[in-house]
């Protein structure tokens, strides 16, 4: 009957957006119980680095490789694409622009999400799932402070420094490209992106990019592991999600955020 | 059988024992969302020094009770009563300080795989005292040695066989020397010598240490040889109690069929399901 | 993994996290500009000033001695008010020239600063008196085909000048002058 299927559907519909209403008034709750203990966690400065090790140190490798990489490609196609205009000279800020506004951060971000933030989750999925965050809960220590915390910090802090580092080797590996390989002048090239980068403007709107991701996807991670079923799908489950979700919201915040900073675009 | 009491149990409506550590007292408890009832009326005591078991099968809610007991969950309805004092979720203070005072030995371990053997047991003092290190050095050596592993306290928890993840995890439990330790299943898995082992320290850590201890699992046969009282849980519901002697000398069916590891009897061997001649016919 | 090798790694992805920033900063970036020399403020009107946008480089001789600060539209003049930052070490004449140029064909748009002889330097405040608008290249070619179409003497248009040559003259728009 015609009737049964819709009231059916539309009580699916209502479920689904209860649902998820109601797991992003969760999720809202977690945040602030998370950045309620930060002070904890700062205090406990040895679990913090530990975590920014696991976080930021052993991402070194896949964001200095990408960030190169992306980098000479870049100079590669923007030189391509310069030609036309006879406009060369200006790989340097087409290279300096891209990724300290857009690329560094957001690459850097992607990136991140998939090999840290996967990895936090499956970390602490796991730890609930062998009980280990109860038995923390049962010796009277609260995982959040001991467990979530020194992560969502760990991540925070790490991000700004990798997307730095993402932009810095990008534009090295465009210069490799650029000025060594395909034989631009170097003061040109230097000179002239030096000359169109503004530092309040572009590099600490980058930063401030790169440190909303950051917490974007530390705060997906752990929240995603803390609420993981405890068994292997679940946190299998959980660990998609984490880099599904945060690869989503970097995009749609590097949208916003561009929207607000770089308003000065064409004006 | 259930007519004999735990020992040191006044009546059994009496608010307060004395003589019981721990009093649930005609607990109802279901988990948050779901309709089902975990534990229905159920009120037990377990007495001060002595080792309880709480015996019943996969599901009927005996690792709920342990949890509850912690103050892991708020109770549906019913009290739980920790040497005297209400345990009360709605007091973080006061719920702090009674965690202080028991040690529980999760399944399978529940250890700390990012930190070795050593920091596992000097876990609980490092987060609750301001003892010195040389000072844990010490306490955690000698909790070590009460399990028989102060030479694996450097090792991995990756790299322990089951039986020692166990016992670290007891050197862990017992690491503040708690009131009241309760073990979850301690037994699951074990090869026959360190089923022995366990059930061995279990009594002589309960008996030198003048701890209670509460004990969750299905070995019948490890927990005859150990325990003090004997409770059997089955779909949420007290079935059965009484010390070792009363439950082999019981004709209780339930406990018989659990005794005697019977396929077939108060626990059905069939899932619910239609009858055999209905589910074969066919339409001639 | 002990704790001196993961405070050793720490340390060392921190130092080069900073260290990148730092090199953004300066060498990509022109923090080093920004941040040093102090400014004065000067302002010049202008008929037209073409593409001129925000933070858009002020040249004497080729050499950047500030930036454009503010834009906007004089209201009972009709000309556009340009608020010029100029570097503390800079001074100029009151005579001094300010053109709207553009940097190659299709370069940025940019103030030039064409000093004078007047012995007396513009202040903090100061109003440049000589400007010289932007190339529109609409008019140009409006004014082109004008004069080719009348073949006498073009008419001039009101208040703007509008050279053909790559080398601005030296026409005024009305603008009064602040003297200090």
């Amino acid at each position: 009957m015609r009737s049964e299927v819709v009231t059916w559907a539309l009580r699916r519909i209502g479920e689904r957006t209860l649902n998820s209403v109601e797991r992003m008034g969760f999720a809202a709750r977690f945040s602030l119980a998370v950045l309620a203990h930060s002070p904890a966690a700062l205090r406990r400065l040895q679990l913090t680095l530990r975590e920014i090790y696991f976080a930021g140190v052993l991402s070194l490798v896949i964001i200095l490789v990408s960030g190169l990489f992306v980098g000479m490609v870049l100079a590669l196609q923007g030189y391509d694409a310069l030609t036309r205009y006879g406009a060369n000279e200006s790989l340097g800020i087409l290279v300096a622009l891209s990724l300290v506004r857009e690329l560094g951060p957001v690459v850097a971000g992607l990136l991140f999400a998939s090999r840290a933030g996967s990895a936090i989750t499956a970390e602490i999925g796991l730890m609930k799932t062998t009980e280990q965050l109860s038995a923390m809960e049962m010796m009277a220590v609260d995982p959040l402070a001991r467990v979530v915390a020194p992560r969502f910090f760990g991540g925070v802090v790490s991000m700004p420094l990798l997307a730095a580092l993402f932009s810095t080797l990008g534009i090295f590996g465009a210069y490799l490209v650029g000025v060594r390989l395909i034989g631009i002048d170097a003061g040109a090239f230097w000179g002239n992106m030096q000359a169109a980068v503004d530092f309040r403007y572009d590099i600490v709107n980058g930063i401030v990019k790169s440190v909303v991701f950051g917490i974007a996807v530390s705060l997906i991670a752990v929240f995603e592991g803390y609420n993981a079923r405890p068994t292997a799908e679940g946190v299998s489950s959980a660990t998609t999600r984490t880099v599904v979700a945060s690869s989503l919201s970097i995009l749609a915040l590097d949208f916003v955020l561009t929207v607000f900073m770089f308003r000065g675009i064409g004006v | 059988m259930s007519t004999p009491s735990p020992p040191g149990a006044a009546a059994q409506d009496d608010a307060r024992n004395p003589e019981a550590l721990v009093e649930v007292d005609h607990v109802v408890f279901g988990y948050e969302g779901s309709p089902r009832i975990i534990l229905d009326d159920v009120s037990m005591d377990f007495g001060r020094g002595k080792v309880t078991a709480i015996l019943g099968g996969s599901g009927s809610g005996k690792t709920t009770l342990l949890r509850l007991i912690g103050g892991v969950h708020a109770l549906g309805s019913g009290s739980i009563r920790f040497d005297g004092e209400l345990v009360d979720r709605s007091d973080p203070e006061r719920l702090f300080a009674l965690r202080r005072r028991l040690g529980m030995l999760f399944q399978f371990g529940a250890l700390f795989t990012d930190l070795s053997v050593f920091e596992n047991v000097a876990f609980p003092i490092r987060e609750h005292t301001e003892l010195p290190e040389d000072l844990v050095h010490d306490l955690v050596l000698m909790k070590l040695n009460a399990v028989g592993l102060r030479g694996a306290r450097s090792l991995a928890p990756s790299e322990l066989s089951g039986g020692m993840a166990r016992r670290v995890a007891l050197a862990r439990a017992i690491a503040l020397d708690p009131m009241l330790v309760m073990y979850d299943e301690p037994f699951a898995g074990l090869d026959p010598i360190s089923l022995g082992v366990v059930g061995q320290l279990i009594r002589k850590l309960n008996d030198a240490l003048g701890i209670t201890s509460v004990v969750v699992t299905h070995d019948i046969y490890e927990s005859l040889k150990i325990v003090d009282y004997i409770y059997f849980v089955a779909e949420g519901r007290i079935v059965a109690q009484g010390t070792p002697e009363d439950v082999r000398a019981s004709t209780d069916p339930f406990v018989r069929q659990f005794v005697d590891g019977e396929p077939d009897g108060p626990v059905p061997f069939h899932y619910p399901a239609k009858a055999l001649s209905r589910e074969f016919a066919r339409a001639i | 993994m002990n704790r001196s090798t993961i405070d050793l790694w720490v340390g060392i992805f921190v130092v080069i996290g900073i260290a990148a920033i730092g090199f953004l900063s300066l060498k990509v970036g022109n923090l080093t500009s920004v941040s040093s020399a102090p400014g004065y403020h000067l302002e010049a009107s202008f008929d037209n000033i073409g593409g001129l946008k925000m933070r858009a480089p002020i040249k004497a001789a080729g050499v950047v001695v500030g930036r454009v600060e503010r834009i906007d539209l004089d209201p009972q003049t009709y000309q556009a008010r340009v608020s010029m930052r100029i570097d503390r070490g800079y001074q100029f004449t009151r005579d001094t020239i300010a053109s709207i140029l553009t940097s190659g064909l299709l370069g940025e748009v940019y103030i030039g600063l064409d000093v004078g002889g007047d012995t007396q330097m513009l202040a903090d405040g100061g109003k440049i008196a000589k400007t010289q608008s932007a190339m529109v290249l609409e008019k140009l070619i409006g004014q082109f085909l004008f004069d080719k179409a009348a073949s006498g003497p073009p008419a001039p248009m009101s208040g703007n000048a509008a050279p053909g040559a790559a080398k601005p003259a030296a026409a005024a728009s009305v603008a009064g002058g602040a003297t200090k």
